[in-house]
């Protein structure tokens, strides 16, 4: 499963400046371990001490929250377009 | 008298004492600029300030002899020494009325106050938040403003960028009170709705601002949120004075984002280390409408994260199903005693009649939150009776007409006495 990850400004740095990269996973735990293994250091930065989402990531498949569906376990379709962005904005 | 020192990164930004960003969460520092989260952990970033070299009794007199609005606290905030004489839109210094009527009819005894916001100069308490982040704006070389919205503050950006000569482009879901709508696209800057709710919009402004299309705008409530978020602060500043430089005991105030909560928390807590009141215990209330109460439910589950949920109320000003401040809201009313509570939709169309019949303040459906759960929470016992407490009224309810919709004609009658008696009006 291929799949296209838009990264947030902050991460940049670990994609050599790319704001959009594939990474391949069946899910969104595969794909944050893939992304891993070509831009080391990423997964620390959106996952936290015990491996889960840390509180001020959101991470979209499509168009849904992850946080509404099953979390790292969510599916990752073939083609699917996975966000991750920061939290703390809004209000 | 050395009062608050916690920056350690300096830079060139004129933004008044405001030293650097530090992170919430891990602490990390990083000069001023246009950045809200962590590179580190994702964390908000927050305005990090020397404070140092102020001496209470000096700045209370510069703060009492300033201009009535937020610019008399410009030492406490983001902003350069000379922001009063610059175009900006000069929000603050509303009335804190003391509502006796309405404390009889709620049994408060030991003084009932509204921080009435609704007399900003776009009727909501944004224009004191839109303020900040016009000079932060103006620093970093920002030409466009925008924002993510859920009405008020799309007005407030409106009306600041068009007084202060930004343009504006500014996004809200596409299905806002026609009143906010059209007091957001008057001022003549672009207004775009989008086809979902808040969060979808939000996370619309998040992924445009890394992406070219978004370049070198100045989204207030992203990218220059650090210093935009300060403005809340100006309320704590405002009540703590206005009470004769006392701390409330009790505050209620209204949940969305929960930043305002948060910075209101923040200015009282930098009022007692800069000695300007007295440290004693006080309590943050938070409130919610039922429809979007996602750190409600958290508070009471005993949950220090939140969940979001899917908004539906008429509370549309509050409805974020996925609030940044979340978690610092939980925090905060559990370190000072306090609570969240929501109330449902109803109730809030009670309290903005309440508050209206009591108090001749009519607010829009986020004031209808704040004083249904000031009832709610005096019912339950958890609010005290006895004890100093100020509600909030974030906006005026010229902007939720629909809310209370059913209003209107006492009676219909013909042009005569006769009429005028058969209708039961007579003394």
């Amino acid at each position: 499963m291929s799949v296209n990850v838009r990264i947030p400004t902050i991460l940049r740095t670990y994609t050599g400046g790319q704001a959009e990269v594939t990474a391949e996973g069946a899910t969104l735990a595969e794909v944050i371990a893939d992304l891993e293994k070509n831009h080391t250091g990423i997964a620390a930065r959106v996952l936290d001490d015990q491996g889960k989402l840390r509180r001020f990531v959101n991470v979209y498949v499509n168009d849904d929250d992850v946080r509404f569906e099953q979390g790292l376990e969510t599916a990752t379709p073939d083609g699917a377009g996975v966000s991750i962005i920061p939290a703390v904005a809004g209000g | 008298m050395a009062v608050h020192s916690d920056a350690s990164t300096t830079n060139s930004v004129d933004l008044g004492a405001a030293a650097a960003l530090s992170c919430r969460e891990c602490g990390h520092q990083v000069p001023l600029g246009p950045v809200f989260a962590c590179e580190e952990c994702f964390g908000p970033l927050e305005i990090a300030y020397d404070f140092s070299s102020y001496e209470t009794e000096e700045l209370r007199k510069q703060i009492e002899a300033g201009p009535s609005s937020i610019w008399r606290y410009a030492p406490l905030l983001p902003v350069p020494a000379d922001v009063a004489d610059k175009p900006n839109i000069n929000p603050g210094w509303t009335q804190l009325v003391k509502a006796d009527n309405l404390a009889r009819e709620l049994g408060v005894t030991g003084g009932l106050y509204v921080k009435d916001d609704s007399g900003n100069p776009t009727h909501s308490f944004k224009d004191r938040v839109v303020a900040q982040a016009i000079e932060a704006a103006r620093a970093f070389g920002f030409t466009t403003l925008s924002c993510s919205s859920t009405g008020n503050l799309a007005g407030a950006v409106g009306a600041a960028a068009a007084r202060a000569g930004f343009r504006s482009c500014v996004f809200i879901p596409h299905d806002l009170e026609q009143g906010k709508v059209v007091m957001a696209a008057v001022y003549g800057g672009e207004l775009v709705g989008i086809e979902g709710n808040y969060d979808d919009v939000n996370r619309f402004c998040s992924e445009l601002i890394g992406d070219p299309a978004g370049e070198g705008w100045g989204f207030v409530n992203v990218n220059l949120r650090p210093y935009y978020a300060e403005g809340s602060k100006t309320l704590a500043y405002e009540i703590c004075e206005q009470l004769g430089w006392q701390l409330p005991d009790q505050l209620v105030v209204p949940i969305a984002s929960g930043s305002q909560l948060t910075k209101i928390d923040k200015g009282l807590q930098e009022l007692i280390k800069l000695g300007l009141v007295e440290d004693k215990p006080y309590k943050i209330f938070g409130a919610q409408a039922e429809g979007c109460s996602p750190v409600s439910v958290a508070f009471k589950a005993g949950h220090d994260v939140v969940r979001p949920q899917k908004p539906d109320t008429i509370a549309k000003s509050l409805a974020i199903g996925n609030p940044a401040d979340g978690p610092y809201v939980l925090d905060i009313a559990r370190r000072t005693g306090g609570a969240v509570e929501d109330v449902t939709d109803p109730q809030i169309v009670e309290a903005i009649k309440l508050l209206a019949r009591t108090e001749g303040i009519f607010a829009e459906t986020a004031g209808g939150v704040t004083v249904g759960v000031t009832k709610k929470l005096l019912e339950n016992g958890v609010l005290d009776p006895s004890l100093t407490t100020v509600v909030l009224n974030t906006g005026d309810g010229l902007k939720t007409l629909d809310a209370v919709a059913g209003t209107g004609l006492t009676a219909t009658i013909r042009p005569n006495l006769d009429s005028f008696r058969e209708a039961g009006l007579a003394s």
